[in-house]
């Protein structure tokens, strides 16, 4: 016996399973990272200065520790990054694969982009000698854009399984495979949103 | 009102039908799907009843391990500084020279027996295997809406309990900084702290996965006419637990991941400046918080306690319905206090936490919102014991049981009433009493329910019945000795006996009058190992020579009693997908032969209108 509701949505409830999973499974990274967030403003309440003397020298903007451009950049990227996945989602729903196949790739490339320029901006803290253990400060950032970093690492192997093999569904069952790339999308977004919060809150505030 | 009511639940069953008729479950091109080979089947199973069963096995060694361990701890309490006779020798120069338990030995027992117990047997055997195995039955769904994600969480959870096991052998052994596992100390700890950080980390994302398939589960696979108010507690229960799960574990993960930067990126999110350890100042960044952690840790592991209790409530409920042969009572205010309880459970964590120094503002709006969070509980408990009034009850082995849950709970209930206030929270903090309590909730409560829940459902899973006797045995041993060791807790931690005491309290004073009461409890636990041996004999020899029974064997209302077999078809559970026409306890209605109405039983239109 198959299970209901796999590729058509349930009429009661609007949606089909995996749809709803992927909105809880949302619901717990909310709060994962809530609970991140909230670790950082109870530790800079805590703090004299933030983010506080780093080698000898006293800081009292994060900007001057951190590259604004470059993380500026990034965020234009991800913003970029989530209108193709958009696109590839809408592609498939015209029934476009080859489009569908640009975009996705166009989307996997600046997931790409997003981690080149992370490693150029970690390198450059490591090279002066900013590393976790020197401040809070660059323990929260480190570990809440490394924590991101992940993330995105995770939505690329998606997304690059739904370019390559994981795109032989289109002609099976090209309903179903839409809806994965719907749910893959909503994942992509969250993955972009928490970087609209993060921006701001470490490099900016 | 009530009949237009029913009248629309009607119409909604036929609606759902034709929505399921237009997308056949059977894919006429293929014909039946193979025969699964042997590791297919029993070893990387998607079907929910062959992973409940792998959690449940797995998760009830990890029981019996966690005993293991507290057994070993209470030769030390009872009997501190002498050589453990016979089996002392077996755990190494290291731990037990000479069979004299090392504090740091001890420690380590005392940290794994409170994970392994909390996270690898009870939440397993609760949520995994009770869940697993009778929330899709319950329903009327073939299987769990995410079959292969379902796999992936039991072996998930398997690693990490392969990692927590495993850390005994590193270099110093395991954690031993309690299950709490609170910095600075779990900073500054040996490598089993890491060790236990990342087994949780496997831990929290196995429970995740549970999490979002249930809830999917239950919100999208109900059978036609399986309306949210016709569901049975039992699952009520467990979505919201599975809620619970979902929100409350996350926080947590976070709390892991900054004590894993803390212990190997050298980062001080839990470390203030100039702490001292071993007469030096710690050579860290500092300006780290140890209090964080202490509230992390607590958002999750207060609604914890609700993860381990609602699961055994939901069993209770389903097993007093079924032997009362009369319907819970109040059925919606049971479902109304279970979802007020999850709500609240999300703003009480403080409570955990009066005597850090947090102000009188703070300390009292969590006063008030514990004080709150025990009226649904209070509601759910006397719903249960008003359900028995007037009832014929049957006195079968799983009623016995969750008859015992009922004063159980009660007494582990209300002695949490002093710990929530923080004025008599302050003299009670940290010592034997807040053992005594949680213990009550959990072992003579939630263990019994859950053993309860194996008699009820093992014909289901099996198509045999346990031995009644010899789970009568087993019955009066195991509460009769879970109150010998939890009650004297009470007094010994009234009269201010610290826990966590390596020898038990021998050297202060104010412990010298009722410290005596160390060795009846450690005679009681050993007492209550050997109360254990009539379970397990019961539990395998039923496996072959049980008594054969029916479908139905207690006569009960709910699908998975009444549409399935026993046990239930091997993918699909059910024959035929049954459809629901009435509310989960139908017992003993006025006009009927038999005294219980199955929720799939299509009405009868003389008797219904």
């Amino acid at each position: 016996m198959d299970i209901p509701y796999t590729v058509t949505a349930r009429p009661d409830t609007g949606v089909f399973n995996a749809k709803l999973g992927v909105w809880l499974f949302l619901a717990s990274e909310v709060m994962l990272f809530g609970g991140l967030f909230a670790g950082y403003v109870f530790l800079r309440i805590g703090a004299p200065a933030w983010p506080g003397a780093l080698h000898g020298e006293t800081y009292a903007h994060a900007s001057e520790v951190l590259n604004v451009p470059l993380a500026t950049l990034n965020t234009f990227v991800l913003i970029a990054s989530s209108v193709t996945m958009v696109m590839a989602w809408a592609s498939l729903m015209m029934k476009n694969f080859a489009r569908y196949r640009l975009y996705m790739g166009g989307t996997i490339a600046l997931a790409f982009v997003f981690l080149i320029v992370k490693v150029f901006e970690y390198g450059s803290k490591f090279e002066h000698g900013l590393f976790p253990s020197e401040s809070n400060f660059l323990a929260i950032y480190f570990t809440l854009t490394g924590l991101h970093a992940l993330h995105v690492i995770g939505g690329i192997i998606v997304n690059t399984y739904f370019w390559g093999p994981g795109a032989k569904m289109w002609r099976t069952d090209p309903k179903r495979f839409t809806n994965r790339i719907e749910v893959a999308g909503l994942y992509w977004h969250f993955v972009d949103l928490v970087w609209i919060f993060l921006f701001p809150t470490i490099y900016l505030l | 009102m009530a009949n237009g009511a029913k009248d629309k639940n009607t119409h909604a069953a036929p609606e759902l039908d034709e929505a399921q008729a237009a997308h056949p479950t059977h894919d006429p091109g293929h014909g039946p799907p193979p025969e699964p080979g042997f590791w297919r089947k029993y070893v990387f199973s998607t079907d929910h009843k062959v992973i409940g069963i792998q959690y449940g096995i797995t998760a009830l060694l990890f029981l019996l391990i966690g005993f293991c361990l507290v057994m070993l701890m209470r030769w030390q309490l009872a009997y501190p500084g002498e050589a453990l006779p016979l089996i002392g020798k077996l755990f190494g120069e290291a731990n037990m020279p000479d069979g004299v338990m090392q504090p740091e030995f001890y420690n380590q027992l005392g940290a794994m027996h409170g994970t392994i117990m909390v996270f690898l047997g009870i939440v397993p055997l609760a949520v995994g295997a009770f869940g697993n195995y009778v929330v899709p039955l319950q329903i009327g769904a073939p299987d769990m809406a995410f079959p292969k994600l379902n796999m992936a969480s039991y072996w998930v959870y398997f690693l990490g309990g392969v990692v927590m096991l495993a850390s005994f052998f590193v270099p110093a052994g395991a954690a031993k900084a309690g299950w709490t596992s609170y910095p600075p100390l779990a900073d500054i700890e040996t490598m089993g702290q890491t060790m236990w950080l990342i087994g949780m980390l496997f831990l929290i994302t196995s429970s995740l996965l549970g999490a979002v398939n249930f809830l999917t589960t239950i919100i999208q696979l109900r059978a036609p006419g399986m309306t949210f108010m016709r569901m049975p507690f039992f699952v009520w229960a467990q979505f919201v637990t599975a809620f619970l799960l979902l929100l409350a574990f996350p926080p947590l993960e976070a709390a892991a991941i900054f004590q894993l930067m803390d212990r190997l990126a050298g980062t001080s999110f839990f470390l203030p400046s100039g702490l001292v350890v071993s007469g030096e100042v710690l050579d860290v960044a500092g300006g780290g918080s140890p209090l964080l952690w202490q509230h992390l840790f607590w958002f999750l592991a207060h609604p914890e306690v609700y993860v381990l209790i609602l699961p055994a409530m939901g069993i209770v409920a389903e097993i007093i319905a079924n032997n009362t042969r009369k319907p819970l009572w109040g059925y919606k205010a049971l479902v109304y206090s279970v979802i007020f309880l999850g709500f609240m459970s999300f703003i009480v964590w403080a409570h955990h936490m009066f005597i850090t120094g947090m102000g009188t503002t703070i300390s009292a709006f969590f006063q008030v919102t514990t004080m709150i969070i025990s009226i649904p509980s209070v509601v759910i408990l006397s719903a249960l014991f008003i359900s028995l009034w007037g009832g014929s009850i049957r006195f079968t082995t799983p009623m016995l049981f969750a008859l015992g849950f009922l004063p159980m709970f009660g007494i582990g209930g209300l002695t949490g009433l002093p710990l929530g206030l923080a004025p008599t929270d302050i003299h009670l903090h940290d010592t034997y009493y807040v053992i005594g309590h949680f213990h009550y909730v959990v072992a003579p409560g939630t263990i019994i329910a859950l053993f309860a829940g194996i008699y009820y459902w093992f014909p289901k899973i099996t198509g045999r019945k346990m031995n009644d006797r010899l789970g009568k045995i087993h019955f009066w041993g195991t509460i009769l000795f879970m109150n010998g060791i939890f009650f004297p807790m009470f007094i010994q931690g009234m009269a201010g006996v610290s826990r966590r005491l390596y020898d038990g309290g021998q050297v202060y004073q104010i412990a010298e009058p009722v410290i005596h009461y160390n060795e009846f409890m450690s005679i009681c636990a050993w007492l209550l190992a050997l109360a254990q041996i009539p379970f397990i004999i019961n539990f395998f020899m039923s496996l072959k020579k049980g008594e054969k029974v029916e479908a139905n064997v207690w006569k009960a209302t709910t699908l998975e009693w009444s549409a399935a077999p026993s046990p239930p078809v091997a993918h699909g559970n059910f024959p035929k997908l049954p459809t629901v026409h009435r509310g989960p306890y139908e017992y003993s209605v006025p006009g009927h032969d038999r005294d219980y109405l199955p929720q799939d039983e299509a009405p009868t239109v003389a008797v219904e209108r």
